[in-house]
C-alpha cells in the first residue's frame, strides 16, 4: 500500500461500511450463543453513527467486527470495499492502520510516554518517516487543542485531555473512518460534551465518518444517524432530519 | 512490517520506561559474561606465565627422572623407583659430547631454623653445576664450590624467600647460622630472585645445600642410587633432541635394557614440560570457563522472566499497538530487540567489567593476565544469543495475543 500522504480514496460508488447476514457465533461447550445475529447495515463515508443498546447486546462485537479486530462466524464484512474475511492478521493490521482511528473509553494511551509520542504511534506502523511524522503529530494535537501539551505525559493530563490525545492519535493517519468505544465513559458532563462537539466537527468539518458505541442517550443524540441493538440484532435504525450542529 | 532501527528505536523507548528493571535484568548477563572474561583472562595469564618461565628457565634443559615401578599389577608413576645411579650421572657428565654440564637434585621439606626464628622451606641437595644449569646467579656471598661438594661441607645457598623470612628484609644473611635437622650449616650466599614457577610455588622459597651433605645429614636412601633426578644442559638448544638421543641410549645401554623393554627412566625437556603443564592449564581453564558460560545461561533465563512479566504487564500496551497497526511482527520482533539490547548491553557491560576484574586481580595478586579478543567476541556473541534465545518464546507470545483481549486486559 501506498503511503497514506493523503487520506486514502475512498469509492463514492461503495460504502466505507457493509455488513451482510454478518453472524458472530461463540462457542462453549455445547451451547451456542450468537453475539450478531444475521446483520445487515450499510454505513456510508461521512456518516455519524451512534450504536447504542443494553450490555450484551453485541455492540462491543459489532463494534470489534467493524474495527477489524475480530471476524465475523458468516456473512460478509466490507470495509472501504475490502472483504475482511478474507484478509490475514498481517492485513487486518494494515487495513486498521489505513482506516481507522479509534477512540477507547479507557483512552488508551501508552503510559508513561508523551503526548506526541503516543500520536505519532500509528505513522511509525505506517512507516513515514520520522520528520513527516513529527509535522503531522504536531498538526493533529493542534487539531484537537492540545498544541502546547505534546511533552506532557499521560498521567500530567485531565482526562479530557488524555481522549484528546487519543482522538488526536485516531486521526493522524488521516483515516476515513473513527471508531469510538464509550468515548465519554471515564468523563464529567461538562468534558463530555467538549469531546462529543470535538467529534461531530471532525465528521461536518472533515467529512470524517464516525461510529460510536454508547449507552447514554444524551451521547447518542450528537449522531444524526442511531442504531439500536438488542439480542444481537438491530431492532431500530433512525436518521435525524438535517439540521444545525 | 516497521525497519529495525525503528524497532530498536520503540524498544529502547520502552526498556527507558522501566530503567530500573532493565539494569537489574542486565546485571544477570553483565555478571555471567563478566565472569567468563576474568576467568579466561587469569586461565590464559597462567599459561602465558608457565611458557614464560619454563623459557626462561632455558630451553636447552633437560631432566632425568627415575623409571616407574611395576609391582602386584599397579604401576607407579615417574621417580616411584629409583633407577638412576651416580655412575648414571658420572658417565652422562663425561661420556656425552652433546651435554655440557650435569647436577643431581633431590629435596625434602624441611624446618630451617635461625637464631630467633624458623621456617619450613624445600631443601634441595643439588651439585654446584646445578646453579649453571638453572641459570640462577648469586647476588650475595659465594657459590657452592666443588671442594663443597666434596667435603659434604655444612655451606648453604637461600632463596630470596627464605632469606626475608630467616632474618628479615634489609639483613645480610651471608655468615650467618642457621640448623636443619639439629645440624649447623653457614649460609655462604644468597640467590637472585626468580619468582613464581609455573604452577605457581615460590621458587625462592628453598635452600641448597651440597648433594653429598644432604645424603649423609638430610635423607640417605640407597647410597648406589640418586634419591632424586637428574638436571642437564645440552651444549645448546638446537642439540636439545640430539642430547636427550644420548642421555637415552646411553641409559638403555648401562641398564641393560632389551630392545622389547620400555625405558626404566624418563628425560624430559622444558619444552615438554610446557606442552604438559600448559594443556594442564588448558583444561582448568575450560572448566572454570564453562562454570561462567552457566552463570551466563542464568543469566539468560532472568532475560526471559523478565520479558514474560514485561508481555503480562504491558498486555495493554500490545493491544493499543496492534489496534493502531501493528503487525504481529512488529510485536515479535519489538519484544525480541529488547531482549537482544538487554543482553548485548549486558555484554558490553560484562566485558569492560569482567577486563576491569581482570586487571584488578593481575595487580592485586601479581598474577600475569591475558585479554583474548576472541573470547571477548565469544562471550558477546553468546550473550546476544542467549538474548535472541531467551527472548524468543516471550515475543512469540506477545504476537500472538488476541487483540480484542489485549485492550480489555486489565
Amino acid at each position: 500500500m501506498a503511503a497514506a500522504a493523503a487520506r486514502p480514496a475512498v469509492s463514492l460508488a461503495m460504502a466505507l461500511i457493509e455488513l451482510q447476514q454478518v453472524s458472530r457465533i461463540y462457542r462453549s461447550g455445547d451451547t451456542e450463543f450468537a453475539a450478531l445475529d444475521k446483520v445487515d447495515l450499510t454505513i456510508e463515508q461521512g456518516e455519524f453513527v451512534a450504536i447504542t443498546g443494553s450490555s450484551g447486546s453485541g455492540k462491543s462485537t459489532l463494534m470489534n467486527i467493524i474495527g477489524c479486530l475480530d471476524r465475523p462466524s458468516s456473512g460478509v464484512f466490507r470495509l472501504n470495499g475490502r472483504d475482511a474475511a478474507k484478509l490475514t492478521r498481517v492485513e487486518l493490521a494494515q487495513l486498521r492502520n489505513q482506516t481507522i482511528g479509534f477512540v477507547f473509553q479507557s483512552f488508551n494511551l501508552l503510559a508513561r510516554t508523551a503526548a506526541m509520542d503516543n500520536v505519532e504511534l500509528p505513522l511509525i506502523y505506517a512507516k513515514v518517516p520520522a520528520a513527516e511524522r513529527h509535522r503531522r503529530s504536531t498538526e493533529a494535537l493542534e487539531r484537537v487543542g492540545l498544541g502546547h501539551r505534546s511533552r506532557h505525559l499521560p498521567s500530567q493530563l485531565s482526562g479530557g485531555q488524555q481522549q484528546r490525545v487519543a482522538i488526536a492519535r485516531a486521526i493522524v493517519s488521516r483515516p476515513p473512518l473513527i471508531l469510538a468505544d464509550e468515548p465519554t465513559g471515564n468523563l464529567d458532563t461538562v468534558t463530555s460534551i467538549d469531546i462529543m462537539n470535538l467529534l461531530t466537527e471532525l465528521c461536518v468539518k472533515e467529512g470524517i465518518t464516525v461510529v460510536l458505541v454508547t449507552h447514554e442517550q444524551d451521547i447518542a443524540s450528537f449522531a444524526r444517524r442511531q442504531l439500536v441493538l438488542r439480542d444481537g440484532k438491530i431492532i431500530r435504525d433512525e436518521r435525524k432530519p438535517e439540521k444545525l450542529t | 512490517m516497521i525497519s529495525i532501527g525503528e524497532t530498536l528505536r520503540v524498544g529502547m523507548q520502552a526498556l527507558g520506561r522501566n530503567k530500573m528493571r532493565a539494569a537489574l535484568t542486565a546485571l544477570g548477563i553483565i555478571i555471567g559474561v563478566a565472569a567468563v572474561i576474568c576467568m579466561v583472562a587469569i586461565g590464559e595469564g597462567a599459561q602465558t606465565r608457565v611458557r614464560a618461565q619454563i623459557e626462561g628457565a632455558g630451553t636447552n634443559v633437560l631432566m632425568v627422572m627415575s623409571g616407574s615401578s611395576v609391582g602386584g599389577g599397579m604401576r607407579g608413576g615417574m621417580g616411584s623407583q629409583p633407577t638412576l645411579t651416580w655412575d648414571d650421572l658420572r658417565a652422562i657428565q663425561t661420556e656425552l659430547p652433546t651435554v655440557r654440564a650435569a647436577s643431581p637434585q633431590a629435596r625434602t621439606m624441611s624446618q630451617v631454623v635461625s637464631d630467633t626464628t624458623t621456617w619450613t622451606t624445600t631443601i634441595y641437595g643439588v651439585t654446584p653445576d646445578f646453579f649453571a644449569i638453572r641459570n640462577w646467579a648469586i647476588v650475595r656471598g659465594t657459590a657452592l664450590t666443588a671442594s663443597d661438594q666434596a667435603g659434604a661441607a655444612k655451606n648453604l645457598l637461600i632463596g630470596q624467600t627464605v632469606s626475608e623470612k630467616l632474618f628479615g628484609a634489609s639483613a645480610d644473611p651471608v655468615g650467618q647460622t642457621v640448623r636443619i635437622r639439629n645440624a649447623p650449616y653457614t649460609v655462604i650466599g644468597v640467590l637472585d630472585k626468580k619468582g613464581q614457577a609455573g604452577m605457581g610455588q615460590d621458587q625462592d622459597d628453598a635452600v641448597f645445600i651440597p648433594i653429598s651433605a644432604y645424603t649423609t645429614r638430610v635423607q640417605g636412601g640407597l647410597s648406589k642410587f640418586i634419591p632424586g633426578m637428574i638436571y642437564i644442559s645440552a651444549v645448546s638448544s638446537d642439540l636439545i633432541d640430539d642430547a636427550k638421543r644420548d642421555i637415552e641410549s646411553l641409559l638403555r645401554t648401562r641398564h641393560r635394557l632389551d630392545l622389547e623393554q620400555e625405558n626404566d627412566f624418563s628425560v624430559i625437556s622444558m619444552s615438554e614440560m610446557t606442552g604438559t603443564l600448559t594443556s594442564a592449564m588448558s583444561t582448568m581453564t575450560a572448566l572454570l570457563s564453562s562454570i561462567a558460560l552457566v552463570s551466563l545461561v542464568v543469566g539468560g533465563i532472568g532475560v526471559m522472566n523478565i520479558m514474560l512479566v514485561s508481555v503480562t504487564e504491558r498486555t495493554r500496551e500490545i493491544g493499543i499497538r496492534m489496534a493502531v497497526g501493528a503487525q504481529p511482527g512488529d510485536i515479535l520482533l519489538q519484544f525480541l530487540v529488547e531482549a537482544l539490547v538487554l543482553a548485548i548491553i549486558g555484554g558490553a557491560i560484562g566485558v569492560l567489567l569482567g577486563w576491569g576484574a581482570a586487571a584488578l586481580v593481575a595487580k592485586s595478586f601479581g598474577w600475569t593476565t591475558t585479554i583474548r579478543t576472541d573470547i571477548v567476541l565469544l562471550a558477546l556473541g553468546v550473550s546476544g544469543l542467549v538474548g535472541v534465545i531467551f527472548g524468543i518464546y516471550p515475543a512469540r507470545k506477545a504476537s500472538l495475543l488476541d487483540p480484542i483481549e489485549a485492550l480489555r486486559y486489565e
